[in-house]
């Protein structure tokens, strides 16, 4: 299956004695045009035929913008937050020795192997008002079950292996030689951190912010338990999405769909130009 | 708590990684103090505890609420067990199949140069960001009784949405990019020579790829099936989307959790719920066990 085309003086592929490029290829393109490119188009496809007018009415409704309004910002604070504690993690994790560490390091990894209905339960079951969690704060006056305090809840369970994971592996490559000029150079211990550590991370960690502030947005099945799911209040956009299918309101699904899904791509290429970017400017590289 | 990382004279040992029989003096100017350590461990700790381990202990401790006798008859119930099975089925469809995308695609992309490279590897990527219900409701959309082949479907008396290829449909284009991810790193590591050298001695190219290639790749292959399969079984959003929920006949596991939560079922709900943060700990303990054991051949990056 290898048909080199013979010396033209454009090459869609450089020679090589490997076979098998047209074949692997083949089932490559297939696959992708089959399975995602026939399917998201689809829904490009719909959501332009609903006309300018329309999409701009279904999109500004009320409902629809505060459901996006919600994810967007409940996914910026848990992103936020899983920024903060994931670097301390990940540092934590890179740097000290404790007992326990190994299998720390390997829970990070949980909410990407365990089911988003499974943690939406669980967390719900935990902070409802008589849960173990929930008894605790509810007489110091928080609520968090069935507010959007509990999205955001859900959104750290969710996201926080995107930053300790992108940031982790940078962290282990820092050199020691660099601290050690820092602190040479009368640096203090905070200054070294902050001034030099901190800004060689910083790729890594918008990186990983990016990825899971995307994954908040979009997340569903861990958050519509402990949502609340009340209209205007703690309705997500995914969830409204599953409303105005279960309607018939195609027009609207697709609509918010299209919304998210053009947002989520301008997300995509930040977070590819965050790492062209870096790649260019720092030596440790996301 | 930052401002305490000034003190950095307290002499003790321990930048981690490795033994390190460094001078105190030298190890005190590139670690924090002792109490800075404390503090941001014991910040660390917590916060794994209180967002990671105490769900997890949860679903295991309301699962046996009513003692372990009223779990086993949970998980006998006809309609859990039709979920588990049709869990199963849809795992072994949507992972075989993404198993064969995934090693073409590394193959065509690591082991090739050719133009427009990066922008597949992206577009490969893709499925990650979307949101699952979105990549469940574009199935409905070119499937259902307003798309252009729904009537023709149904007039065919082809079922795709509210049945097996649906749900495997959602499935597959959720799970996607995990086994190509895993390996296209891998490859590009390996390089080529391996299998020019298999090449020139006179093996085919399949005998290259079977005796060869694919010894080379079988750790980090099986590192992509795992984390591709608890998707696989644990997917809600998308599943849920093109699933119909039509009890016993439609409800993946992840699915059933949810109707028994909605109807008060807790223990039941929690029964099937911990069968499948049984099979997260196990893929946790298998993805562990891979990367400590076979670090050198699973690709260096490790992320998802």
């Amino acid at each position: 299956m290898t048909d080199t085309t013979k010396t033209a003086p454009w090459r869609f592929r450089q020679p090589s004695v490997l076979p098998g490029f047209g074949l692997s290829l083949g089932i490559t393109l297939s696959w992708l045009v089959l399975i995602v490119l026939i399917p998201l188009s689809g829904l490009v496809f719909r959501a332009s035929g609903l006309g300018w007018s329309d999409f701009v009415a279904l999109t500004l409704d009320p409902r629809t913008l505060n459901a996006l309004k919600i994810s967007f910002g409940t996914a910026f604070l848990a992103a936020v937050i899983n920024l903060i504690f994931g670097v301390i993690l990940a540092w934590v994790l890179v740097r000290y020795r404790f007992p326990g560490k190994r299998v720390i390091d390997a829970m990070v990894d949980l909410p990407f192997a365990l089911p988003t209905a499974v943690a939406g339960i669980a967390l719900t079951t935990l902070y409802a008002p008589n849960g173990w969690i929930g008894q605790v704060i509810e007489p110091l006056g928080l609520k968090v079950a069935f507010t959007p305090a509990g999205i955001v809840v859900a959104l750290i369970f969710v996201g926080l292996p995107f930053v300790v994971r992108t940031v982790q592996p940078i962290m282990e490559e820092i050199d020691k030689e660099v601290e050690e000029a820092a602190a040479t150079l009368g640096a203090s211990r905070f200054q070294t951190i902050s001034r030099v550590l901190l800004p060689g991370l910083m790729p890594a960690g918008l990186t990983g912010f990016a990825l899971a502030f995307a994954r908040g947005v979009g997340e569903y099945g861990s958050v519509i338990f402990i949502a609340g799911n009340l209209p205007y209040v703690s309705e997500i956009a995914p969830l409204l999405i599953v409303i105005r299918l279960e309607e018939f309101n195609y027009a609207a699904a697709t609509a918010i769909a299209a919304v998210m899904l053009a947002i989520s791509f301008a997300m995509l290429l930040f977070i590819n130009s965050i790492q062209a970017w870096s790649r260019r400017r720092y030596v440790y590289v996301a | 708590m930052s401002h305490d990382l000034t003190a950095s004279s307290v002499a003790s040992p321990l930048p981690a990684s490795g033994p390190q029989p460094a001078l105190p003096q030298l190890a005190a100017a590139t670690s924090e103090s002792r109490f800075a350590r404390l503090t941001l461990t014991i910040t660390a700790l917590a916060f794994v505890a209180l967002f990671l381990l105490l769900p997890l202990a949860a679903v295991f401790t309301e699962a046996l609420r009513k003692g372990p006798a009223e779990f086993v008859a949970a998980l006998g119930d006809a309609e859990t067990f039709s979920a588990i099975r049709l869990t199963l089925t849809v795992a072994a469809i949507a992972v075989p199949l993404n198993l064969v995308f995934g090693v073409a695609a590394a193959w065509a992309i690591a082991k090739f140069e050719f133009k427009g490279k990066a922008f597949l590897t992206t577009l490969i990527d893709l499925p990650f960001s979307v949101s699952p219900v979105i990549s469940g409701l574009v199935f409905v959309l070119l499937f259902g009784s307003h798309s252009l082949i729904g009537p023709w479907l149904q007039s065919h008396g082809i079922q795709i949405l509210f049945a097996v290829p649906g749900l495997v449909l959602a499935t597959v284009f959720v799970t996607f990019p995990f086994v190509a991810r895993e390996l296209i790193p891998l490859m590009q590591e390996q390089g080529s020579s391996d299998e020019e050298a298999a090449l020139s001695l006179g093996a085919s190219g399949w005998q290259t790829f079977w005796h060869v290639t694919l010894p080379n790749i079988k750790w980090g292959l099986l590192y992509g099936v795992l984390l591709c399969n608890a998707r696989a079984m644990g997917e809600f959003g998308a599943v849920s989307v093109v699933s119909g929920h039509i009890r016993g006949e439609t409800n993946t596991m992840p699915l059933q959790v949810e109707i028994l939560y909605n109807e008060y079922n807790f223990v039941a709900a929690f029964a099937v719920a911990a069968l499948l943060a049984l099979l997260a700990l196990i893929t946790l303990i298998l993805k562990t066990a891979l990367e400590i054991r076979y670090s050198a051949e699973i690709a260096a990056s490790r992320r998802h």
